[in-house]
């Protein structure tokens, strides 16, 4: 097992470099003088030649990427150009902010896809698991943004029930009741696709565990125990987590349309900023940070994996 | 020893299926024509797919002509059937027009990432070795990001315009294909029916040809299929961001986004783009389930 | 037995197949599956080859077909080297010596109907669609499919034994001398398995073939076969005629699994069971006589080296034990084998 854990975590480095290379080349894609893409046409001399010093523009490209790389690595993102504070504090708390946001679309979307999932399972065939499986095929087709409108539209515009933006109010205390209540409609838009997606997985999960003959014969015969559920949830689980694990990385990858929908101060919507402000620093910051937690969420998620069932391994 | 009387022309007991024989994309539609979901799902797509294609030939109005006086004219105004947006351009002939820009900006990238991912997946399963280990190493880094975020990375690199968010789902959606044209061909290869193939003294060439080709582009081509809703909510999501059709073209997303300030004083207009995205992709994912469930091979 | 008479000859066939694992995928052990393994098929005889599941005949089959390649050995078929054959070659070999694999269900194509699939193996060999169609039909008819009804048929809407029909008439459309069957009859249902036996020996009295014959149910093979040969863990233990070696098995592992099979009559029950302890692993055998950890005679010697197969008597019974050796042929058995390097 322990091979195996190794073996993974030696295969996410050239992983990871691939991910830094991406993320670099991302800058040198736009048609056109980088610095144009960095720095207004009418910019001084001495500010263009700076960034051009500090940049490495004028080496040859694998030497600025052996520049950045080292840099990065040691947790310099450079400085944002707009606000000219260094990256890494402007997206520290735009990151956190992600980060509850993120985790609490997941807390709803899980536990309710899980619940319509092994619901479904047990009814299969009947209207309860068409009405579920409806459900998942809904919170999959819709695009969360919309749905965030009309959240919206819905509970703020008519009702006036909720707020439609930021995170906090603009007048007043902010306190936890306040970002509580900002909190609900980017948690709802957000949390349908990842429902979608568990549902499905856990229904399937469920299902095959369920038609295992002994099982079967259990139920026929209305005996329960507390150990026939425990062998469910055992051998149910170890995809359905995978898959949350994988799920997890989207929302936080991911969160940038409904970020923008509800103006929510986090890692995507600093990204969005950062595209119209052509402020490639932060741009590349906020990909890089997202992309790197991405790989190794997945390789956590890989060795957990492993460890719990063991068919895994011999890979 | 049990003495048979058989004798050995006799067929078994078990009789060939009545009726004549289905070759097995007879089969697959005659399953399709069964399932009224996934052919109800079908008709739609075709009616918006139809729309789109004449919409300069069907629609009312010019979908760039607007007056300012008719801005933001509620559902049901007389001559506005599902009103105007904010430029008081009409919403009906918008979205008509908007299809095109959104069905070309979803269904365009799948298809090239359908050629390219199977090519490279059918090339990594079928050789194995070494040129597996290099292609899928190189999917696995594309991999490391969340969809949504390489497409946006991508877009915000090259720039916003219908081309650019072309490429850049193409990029995004060529990595899945891959990966299930590799993990099929694998599979494939290690049925009998291959081995005996090659026993029977045919070169490379000719066993991919008829004997793999059939039964890996199926299952590829289902996957595609599903693949198809995801990328009309992120094209348009794109748009949305501002970093795909630029006004004042008509496409869903962007008019969602424009739309967007207006929900305080219209409030149901603003929806409507939305709702014609939910059905495409909707309607693309039951499809998708329907011939899944169809092209299922029972050996 | 003559020379000219002799259809195939395999000498010392090896295969070793590597085991990687560990950190870097590095090789930690070789499993062997086929190890030194040699018989002769003579010319319109059935050859059974018999032994539990994983004691390398599916293997040897395909060495000998050059499906899988060898690692050592010679393989002759009519006096020409295998092994040491061109492609051009390879393709002509293919159409003498042919397969009829397993598993009724994936050895089918699921997207070709019968006829083409069958037809393919012409068109491999440049004749034209109708050519080809032509001898499909005459084939399945042979093998008692009516073309007419069930050529457009697909795998699908075939029953197990109509589909191992399928398999034959496929092996036998190119008229092949040699016909290699590897368990054809295990995945069907007892009735149909003796309708598809007696097909098969109906085709080769009528064809003029020659048959290798693999399973790990002994009546078939007592059934079937002219001559018998007995694998264990890669090796050969005993070739002999089928009524000898099923009257008076003389290896301690072919004793063990004729004692094994259970008789039709319900008089006659097993008391203790002939075979104990596990089979060894393949990938660490058991030094010397890979039988010894279950044998009942094991002696100091089975330890010490592989007993060779040495005739015994005069009627073409050969053995590997040192049982029925004498022990002078003991420096036979120092040959060593280094495994590829890998």
């Amino acid at each position: 097992m322990w091979s195996y854990i190794v073996r993974r975590l030696l295969l996410g480095i050239p992983t990871l470099l691939g991910v830094t290379l991406i993320v670099f080349s991302l800058l040198h894609l736009a048609p056109g003088d980088p610095i144009n893409a960095m720095l207004p046409p009418d910019a001084p001399q001495e500010v263009v030649e700076m960034i051009k010093e500090q940049m490495g523009f004028n080496k040859p490209l694998p030497v600025q990427y052996w520049r950045w790389l080292k840099r990065v690595a040691v947790g310099d993102l450079g400085n944002s150009i707009a606000t000219r504070r260094p990256v890494l504090d402007d997206m520290r708390e735009a990151l956190g902010n992600t980060f509850i946001l993120a985790l609490s679309a997941a807390v709803l979307g899980f536990t309710l896809g899980v619940t319509l999932g092994t619901t479904a399972a047990f009814y299969q065939g009947r209207w309860l698991d068409k009405l579920a499986s409806a459900t998942a095929i809904t919170g999959v087709s819709l695009p969360h943004y919309w749905v965030g409108i009309l959240l919206i539209i819905v509970f703020s515009v008519e009702l006036n029930w909720l707020p439609a933006m930021g995170m906090r109010s603009t007048i007043g205390e902010s306190s936890l009741r306040d970002v509580a209540r900002h909190m609900v409609l980017p948690t709802i838009a957000l949390s349908l696709i990842p429902m979608g997606v568990i549902m499905r997985m856990a229904r399937a999960s469920v299902l095959e565990i369920l038609s295992q003959e002994f099982v079967m014969t259990l139920r026929a015969k209305g005996l329960w125990s507390r150990t026939v559920t425990r062998h469910i949830v055992k051998n149910a689980a170890p995809p359905v987590l995978t898959l949350m694990g994988l799920q997890f990385g989207y929302l936080l990858g991911g969160s940038v349309l409904v970020e923008t929908v509800f103006s929510w101060p986090g890692s995507g919507f600093l990204l969005n900023l950062s595209i119209f402000q052509r402020d490639i620093p932060v741009l590349q910051g906020v990909i890089l940070v997202l992309a790197a937690f991405f790989v190794i969420l997945n390789l956590f998620v890989d060795i957990l994996h492993s460890v719990i069932d063991p068919r895994i391994r011999r890979t | 020893m049990v003495e048979t009387t058989l004798d050995a022309t006799t067929p078994d007991l078990l009789e060939g299926p009545a009726g004549k024989p289905m070759s097995y994309w007879q089969l697959v539609w005659w399953r399709l024509r069964q399932d009224k979901v996934t052919l109800a799902a079908a008709g739609v797509i075709l009616l918006i797919v139809l729309s789109a294609v004449l919409a300069p030939y069907i629609a009312p109005y010019d979908p760039f002509q607007g007056s300012i006086r008719k801005r933001l004219a509620y559902i049901g105004t007389p001559g506005h059937f599902l009103g105007t947006d904010e430029q008081g351009r009409d919403m009906l002939t918008r979205l008509l027009y908007g299809g095109r820009m959104s069905l070309v900006a979803g269904v365009t990238p799948v298809f090239i990432a359908l050629l390219a991912g199977s090519s490279l997946g059918i090339l990594a399963g079928f050789l194995g070795g070494r040129v597996n280990m290099l292609i899928m190493r190189i999917m696995d880094i594309f991999y490391a990001f969340p969809s949504v975020l390489l497409a946006i990375a991508i877009s915000g690199a090259l720039g916003a315009g219908l081309g650019n968010t072309i490429i850049a789902l193409s990029i995004v959606f060529t990595p899945p294909i891959t990966r299930m044209a590799e993990s099929v061909t694998t599979q494939v290869r290690a049925w009998e029916f291959m081995e005996a193939a090659r026993a029977s003294g045919a070169g490379t060439l000719a066993i991919i040809r008829h004997h793999m080709i059939a039964n890996v582009l199926a299952p590829i081509f289902v996957y595609a299929t599903t693949l198809v809703s995801v990328s009309v909510i992120l094209a348009s999501g794109l748009s949305f961001l501002g970093l795909g059709v630029s006004p004042p073209n008509a496409e869903w997303g962007l008019m969602l986004n424009t739309l967007r300030q207006s929900i305080y004083v219209n409030t149901w207009v603003p929806a409507l783009p939305g709702v014609m995205i939910f059905l495409t992709s909707m309607a693309f994912n039951l499809l998708s389930d329907g011939l899944r469930d169809a092209m299922d091979v029972r050996l | 037995m003559s020379q000219n008479g002799t259809i195939l000859a395999v000498r010392d066939l090896r295969k070793y197949f590597a085991v990687r694992g560990g950190l870097f995928h590095t090789v930690q052990a070789w499993v062997k599956a086929v190890d030194g393994v040699s018989f002769e098929v003579q010319r319109g005889e059935i050859l059974g080859i018999v032994g539990e599941s994983g004691c390398g005949k599916s293997t040897t089959a395909r060495l000998i077909l050059r499906l899988i390649e060898p690692d050592a050995g010679e393989v002759r078929f009519e006096g020409g080297d295998v092994l040491a054959a061109s492609p051009d070659e390879v393709k002509a070999f293919r159409r003498q010596v042919q397969m009829v694999f397993q598993d009724p269900y994936s050895s089918l194509n699921p997207r070709m109907n019968i006829e083409d699939a069958v037809a393919f193996n012409v068109r491999v060999h440049g004749a034209s669609r109708a050519e080809a169609r032509a001898k499909a039909w005459n084939v399945l008819n042979k093998v008692g499919l009516r073309a007419e009804q069930f050529g457009r048929r697909y795998p699908h809407e075939l029953s197990g034994g109509q589909r191992q029909r399928v398999n034959i008439a496929r092996a036998l459309v190119l008229d092949p001398k040699l016909v290699l069957l590897d368990e054809p009859v295990s995945s069907l249902d007892k009735s149909v398995q003796a309708q598809v036996l007696n097909l098969l020996q109906t085709l080769k009295t009528d064809l003029g073939l020659t048959y290798v014959f693999i399973s790990h149910d002994l009546h078939v093979i007592e059934y079937l076969s002219d001559r018998v040969l007995v694998m264990y863990l890669g090796q050969v233990v005993e070739i002999g005629s089928a009524e000898e070696v099923s009257a008076e098995p003389l290896h301690p592992y072919t004793q063990a699994l004729w004692a094994s099979a259970p008789s039709m009559n319900p008089d006659e029950r097993i008391e203790r069971p002939p075979l104990t302890g596990d089979p060894p692993n393949p990938i660490d055998p058991p030094s010397g006589c890979r039988f010894r950890t279950r044998c009942p005679h094991a002696m100091d010697i089975c330890a010490r080296a592989t007993p060779p197969l040495l005739p015994v008597g005069s009627s073409g019974r050969q053995v590997a034990c040192y049982l029925f050796t004498p022990s002078e042929t003991e420096d036979l058995a120092h040959r060593e084998y280094r495994p590829p390097a890998g």
